[in-house]
């Protein structure tokens, strides 16, 4: 057990290795109770939503959800976020555990008139299960079949049931009251999920390169940088980090969060080991972990922007000791089809 | 959890096996159970001279790398290159073809204040 932003999380179970092949090759559960829920509602929700947040909360429809950023006024980033709509003024933004008080006190110091805050996490628990047969799973909790589309929310009562992950996996994520919690997880279990941890969750995430807050993403960086222009729309009438973002793209995207590959026998990479180029130091990983599903070291780096295309020969400093590795094309795992 | 007899152990978790001044020396079964997983090992370089409590090598499981202490003061006689290629042989024979290095005893006396097999037990709870 580790403690992760206030509580206390199994790294694995049975294994990290076991762990990511069942949700590579079938279907695994997480406790993800430790994720924070906002619930904001009322009149001009929208238009607040998306003065603070960089995705365009207006073009999502009822009964979806879109990932999101929340900027500070640099436009670096405070979080990443999912939005779900659960009506036309109703929604419930699901955020990183170690930024929940951050986070809330940031939403209340924009705080617009006639909006309604809840900072709900102490609530709700929540469950991810992952893995190619979680439709399964989905069919025997909720005596229905799975949306095959990402992004869909199921609601009923205070269950949120949302095709959502951070595996690259098919399946969803469950938000219930922290009562039922535990009986979900068992019921989870009974269907025939394998139970993961910490460890397996990173890893999974890492080989599909979604970056994780507070190691790949920064206040100090901006979302181009860390590749994630897709869920930002500066075609929006203004957000908070903004202007920011546009001069940067004007000016040019300093550097770029990269994914790397070890092409040469090492160790496993870690997060915060030094990356060379050219026989100089130009950077540190900020994710680093030996992929189980391609068995080489893998990481997230800032590479200054002449070094970040594919193709690009690094080095990996482990231990005083430099290994090579590749700049590759994100994802670095791809299922075969 | 298998602790065998016929070694003597440091509190970090290495065994050693005496014969005559020579030493082997690997990792219990209790250390490869809870590292789970080893996929990177690296043994000292054959002559490298140790003293008692000095990192001598470094193991890595998926989630995390671990040094391996030298649990007494010499110089390094052999090295197990099978783990090297593979790291998996520390999970499934850590006390057999998991051992990681040799190393040559300077004193004996470092090999006494090692726990026994009774006092490793009690302090792994097994």
């Amino acid at each position: 057990m580790v403690d992760f932003a206030g509580w206390e999380m199994p790294v694995q179970y049975s294994g990290i290795l076991a762990e990511h092949k069942s949700v590579r090759e079938e279907v695994g559960v997480f406790d993800i109770s430790h994720m924070g829920e906002f619930f904001v509602g009322g009149p001009g929700s929208v238009a607040w939503l998306d003065s603070l947040l960089t995705n365009n909360v207006a073009s999502l429809s009822d009964g979806a959800a879109q990932y999101s950023l929340m900027l500070n006024e640099r436009g670096g980033v405070i979080d990443d976020l999912i939005v779900y709509r659960l009506g036309a003024e109703k929604f419930l933004l699901v955020v990183n555990a170690s930024m929940i008080e951050e986070d809330a006190a940031w939403l209340n110091s924009h705080m617009a008139g006639g909006i309604e805050f809840e900072n709900a996490s102490g609530r709700f628990g929540a469950l991810a299960v992952q893995g190619p047969s979680a439709a399964g799973i989905f069919e025997k909790l909720f005596g229905r079949k799975m949306p095959d589309e990402r992004n869909r929310i199921l609601q009923l009562g205070e269950n949120f049931v949302v095709t959502t992950g951070y595996t690259g996996e098919a399946g969803f994520e469950w938000i219930m009251p922290a009562g039922e919690a535990v009986a979900a997880w068992g019921r989870c279990l009974e269907a025939g999920a394998k139970p993961c941890g910490l460890g397996a969750r990173d890893t999974l995430r890492l080989e599909m390169c979604y970056p994780l807050n507070g190691s790949d993403l920064s206040p100090d960086r901006t979302p181009l940088e860390a590749g994630l222009g897709f869920f930002v729309d500066l075609g929006k009438p203004d957000f908070v980090g903004k202007s920011a973002l546009v001069a940067q793209k004007a000016a040019g995207v300093p550097a770029r969060l990269c994914a790397l590959r070890v092409t040469e026998k090492a160790p496993p990479i870690r997060p915060h080991y030094p990356v060379w180029i050219g026989g100089n130091p130009v950077t540190e990983t900020t994710s680093g972990a030996l992929s189980p599903s391609l068995g080489d070291g893998i990481a997230l780096a800032y590479l200054p922007f002449e070094f970040s295309k594919p193709g690009q020969e690094v080095e990996i400093e482990v231990r005083g000791k430099r290994f090579r590795a590749c700049v590759r094309k994100k994802p670095l795992y791809q299922k075969e089809t | 959890m298998n602790v065998p007899e016929n070694l003597r152990y440091a509190e970090s978790h290495e065994w050693i096996l005496v014969e005559g001044d020579t030493g082997t020396v690997g990792i219990t079964d209790h250390a490869q159970a809870e590292l789970t997983d080893i996929v990177f090992a690296e043994p000292p370089p054959v002559g490298k001279k140790l003293s008692a409590g000095e990192v001598a090598a470094v193991v890595e499981s998926v989630k995390a790398a671990s040094d391996i202490y030298s649990p007494v003061s010499g110089e390094v006689t052999g090295r197990n290159e099978a783990v090297e290629a593979n790291p998996a042989l520390l999970n499934t024979d850590p006390f057999g073809a998991g051992w990681i290095y040799k190393i040559r005893i300077s004193n004996p006396a470092e090999v006494e204040a090692l726990k026994d097999p009774a006092a490793y037990r009690a302090q792994i709870g097994a």
